[in-house]
């Protein structure tokens, strides 16, 4: 019994280091604690905490996506376009998340049954569908008009805007999927042991092309979620985002290697990285030294793993 | 003065107590043998002994001198050599920088590798090894692979070295060049622990024998020979065992499997072969003869060129695993490491891993309370030692990885055709007796079983039929009254060499 609260510890330590992070600042950090702070720190993170879903699948498979920050752009863009060529909201979204999902499916197709490696494959589809943005909207922003829109970036309920609902209702969904379906079971499964899994019958590459095609589809919907509050398609949208993505789920304790994730883990991630950037700002320290400190926090995550993992081998 | 001395060595892990108050000695020019059913706690032993964890109690004396190892690179430069169960090499690199590494012979400080190759190449001659020093790991099979760290072992000079169970993987011949490395090596006055199930080699090689149950020692036989059989097993299990193998006279139902020239790549050559309801079909033959491909072609896991398979009557799809599960034919891999368990999942998941689902919703939502019963049944039936059904499969004892690996196909609804490749490796003899127990009962059921083993006494005991394979073809079937040791063997060895 006397284990038992050490290996619960163990295996919630990043909550709770939160937990008190967010005490520590809250005691110390004027305006930190506040209403309208708390929900501007949600905000700010509501894109990579939707995408950070699907990439949570996407690493527990073993995978790896670097594609999502061009087709965040890529899916802004194309919705402004049509959204001002055809003037209908329905057709702006569902373009936008059409092409989401059949960059999505590509880059599935290419790892999974052309068996491109995965970082290579997305990195080329990054490049192309980056490029992509560029040429359809002629290399400049395009500006949104349409009301109904624009709306959904500002609207509130209960306080909180309608993209954190977004992304909570992400969450929700992705974490009944990883640990309540078989779709869930079977992306661990071919992140720990891929043999082993189609030898027990998982439809590998199959299942590898639904994942890559459900992140198209979130991140397109990330996307357009974006363009609607900066009010225009911008093809430069998102650069480096991706990294922000994947820095949230080794946060959250997601395994590079596969086969291990957990949905509060992620949420988590998220929200350290959302917190780091807030506290900065509220304290105006230099945009610069932003990038040093997301770089120290993540190796520290990562080292802090590596010590927990290594100390159950030793023992 | 014994050369090696385990005082009261204890070793916990959370929530099993893996070695409890161990003692034993072990002495130069002797082969000192360790038996005990899987979780006993030899691995562990053996683990302490190299390096690689540290006791909780008591402690370690080589040469009556007391050892505190730190890492492996410790128990190395004290003189210890461990070749563990799970083999530990670099797949893309040579024989010879396999057997070397880290401590490569350098020129002007680079690696010097025909320096390498030639100390290499010396050493394999030496011991009567036949492999190439430059092949990659990679290309070999896994005894030669089971060979080069033997060689390493040797190439440290080690004067205590452990096998953990060295022959899983040996053919007939490859274990006899096995044999005499270990004569040779206990001629030269090294001590040699050998852990292994298979009592024949254990009374072959052993001078003396100590045996384990539950973390405990339970005896210490300073002369082998005199020990019966019996008494060993009832040592290491607790209890009596008159006959491991259990047969039951089962009446022959009608075929079910048939199995028509089937070919590909890797199997040139047509085969063909029956099943019968209630049958248990022996596949035996040395290693490389080709049955594990021919069940993996079965199974639709590698690419076929020609050839059908039909289960009662009608035609199993190629298409893949998946296919074939649905038409209810299973296959428990030879490997379970690389193609059996999910390292980090937990013992209920590798269970239930592939169990298709039923009911409401049926396939796409997960039935919690239904995976965790029958794991729980599972773990019961096969007696597997685990803490609980959460644990991480990866801290469990390569026996009973096994029989969780077994208990994911045993439970799995619809089951026709059961195959299983190399079912106890590494198991002990008490949990063999409830595989070959599971074996019959699922027999029984109507279900064909074919069985794929190295292991003639286990073969010979468990099958009805018997079908022997040789470079890619069945080269003869015998039924269970013509089977014999050398019938089979006569089949499986190659014409060159006489019986």
């Amino acid at each position: 019994m006397k284990t038992l609260p050490r290996a619960w510890l163990k295996e919630h330590s990043m909550t709770l280091g939160y937990g008190l992070l967010f005490i520590v600042l809250s005691l110390s950090v004027e305006n930190f604690f506040s209403a309208a702070n708390v929900v501007g720190l949600m905000l700010s993170v509501a894109q990579i905490g939707m995408v950070a879903c699907t990439m949570m699948l996407c690493l527990a498979s073993r995978d790896f996506d670097l594609s999502v920050g061009s087709i965040i752009a890529f899916a802004g863009v194309l919705g402004a376009i049509v959204l001002e060529r055809t003037g209908s909201v329905g057709l702006a979204i569902g373009g936008g998340l059409l092409a989401g999902a059949l960059i999505g499916a590509g880059n599935g197709v290419l790892i999974a049954y052309l068996r491109v490696n995965a970082l290579i494959a997305t990195l080329a589809t990054m490049l192309m569908v980056r490029g992509l943005a560029f040429i359809v909207s002629n290399g400049q922003a395009v500006g949104i008009a349409d009301e109904t829109f624009i709306s959904f970036g500002d609207t509130l309920v209960l306080g909180l805007p309608l993209p954190v609902w977004m992304t909570a209702l992400c969450f929700l969904v992705f974490g009944v999927l990883l640990n309540h379906t078989v779709f869930g079971r079977n992306t661990l499964a071919i992140g720990g042991n891929p043999e082993a899994a189609r030898l027990a019958g998982v439809r590998v590459e199959a299942l590898r092309v639904w994942i890559f095609l459900l992140q198209g589809l979130v991140t397109a919907a990330a996307g357009l979620i974006l363009s609607s509050r900066i009010t225009s398609g911008q093809p430069n949208a998102a650069t480096g985002f991706e990294l922000d993505v994947i820095s949230a789920c080794v946060l959250g304790g997601v395994s590079l290697q596969g086969g291990k994730a957990r949905i509060f883990g992620v949420v988590i991630g998220v929200l350290i990285m959302g917190t780091v950037e807030n506290v900065m700002n509220l304290l105006n320290v230099d945009a610069f030294y932003q990038y040093l400190m997301r770089g120290i926090i993540l190796l520290a995550a990562v080292l802090l793993d590596q010590l927990k993992t290594r100390g159950e081998r030793r023992a | 003065m014994p050369s090696l001395q385990f005082e009261n060595v204890t070793k916990e892990f959370p929530g099993v107590k893996a070695l409890n108050g161990v003692s034993f000695e072990a002495h130069a020019g002797q082969v000192h043998g360790l038996l005990g059913e899987n979780g006993a706690g030899k691995s562990t032993l053996l683990k302490i002994l190299g390096g690689q964890y540290r006791p909780d109690g008591g402690r370690l004396l080589l040469e009556g001198q007391a050892c505190d190892f730190h890492s492996a690179g410790d128990a190395i430069a004290a003189g210890i050599a461990v070749i563990h169960q799970e083999l530990q090499y670099v797949p893309e690199l040579t024989v010879a920088e396999n057997v070397l590494l880290g401590r490569l012979p350098t020129r002007f400080g680079f690696v010097d590798h025909a320096a390498a190759r030639r100390l290499v190449a010396e050493k394999l001659a030496a011991i009567g090894v036949d492999l190439d020093p430059a092949a990659r790991l990679s290309e070999l099979s896994i005894a030669q692979r089971q060979m080069v760290e033997i060689c390493k072992a040797v190439m440290q000079d080690a004067r205590v070295i452990a096998f953990d169970e060295p022959t899983s993987s040996l053919s007939h011949r490859e274990s006899e060049i096995l044999f005499r490395l270990v004569h040779a090596l206990r001629a030269e006055g090294r001590t040699l622990i050998y852990i292994s199930h298979r009592l024949e080699e254990l009374y072959a090689l052993c001078d003396a024998c100590t045996i384990f149950r539950d973390g405990r020692k339970v005896a210490t036989h300073p002369v082998m020979a005199d020990v019966p059989r019996e008494r060993l097993i009832s040592d290491m299990v607790g209890r009596e065992l008159q006959d491991i193998y259990d047969y039951r006279e089962r009446p022959a139902g009608t075929e079910r499997l048939q199995v028509r020239g089937l070919r590909s790549h890797g199997l040139p050559h047509e085969l063909s072969f029956g099943v019968r309801g209630g049958e248990v079909l022996g596949f035996f033959g040395l290693v490389g003869a080709g049955r594990s491909e021919l069940m993996r072609l079965l199974y639709g896991a590698d690419h076929r060129t020609g050839g059908q398979v039909l289960l009662d009557g009608k035609p199993v799809s190629a298409s893949g695993p998946a296919a074939a599960i649905a038409a209810g034919i299973v296959l428990c891999p030879e490997d379970r490491k690389e193609q059996g368990i999910l390292a980090q999942s937990s013992v209920a998941e590798n269970i239930n891993i592939s169990c298709r689902r039923h009911g409401l919703l049926g396939g796409v939502f997960l039935r919690h309370a239904r995976e965790a019963a029958l794991a729980d049944e599972f773990i019961k039936r096969l007696r597997i030692k685990t803490p609980s059904r959460e644990q991480e499969i990866r801290l469990l004892s390569g026996g009973n990885q096994q029989k969780v690996i077994l208990a994911r196909w045993l439970a799995e609804p619809g089951l026709k055709v059961l195959i299983l490749d190399e079912p106890t490796r590494g198991i002990d003899v008490g949990a063999k007796n409830e595989i070959y127990r599971l074996i019959h009962e699922v027999a029984a059921s109507g279900c064909c079983v074919i069985v794929v083993s190295s292991e003639l006494p286990e073969v010979l005991g468990i099958a009805d039929r018997l079908i022997v394979m040789r470079d890619g073809r069945i080269s003869g079937e015998l039924s269970r009254a013509q089977a014999s040791e050398t019938e089979a063997l006569r089949l499986a060895l190659p014409d060159e060499v006489t019986a």
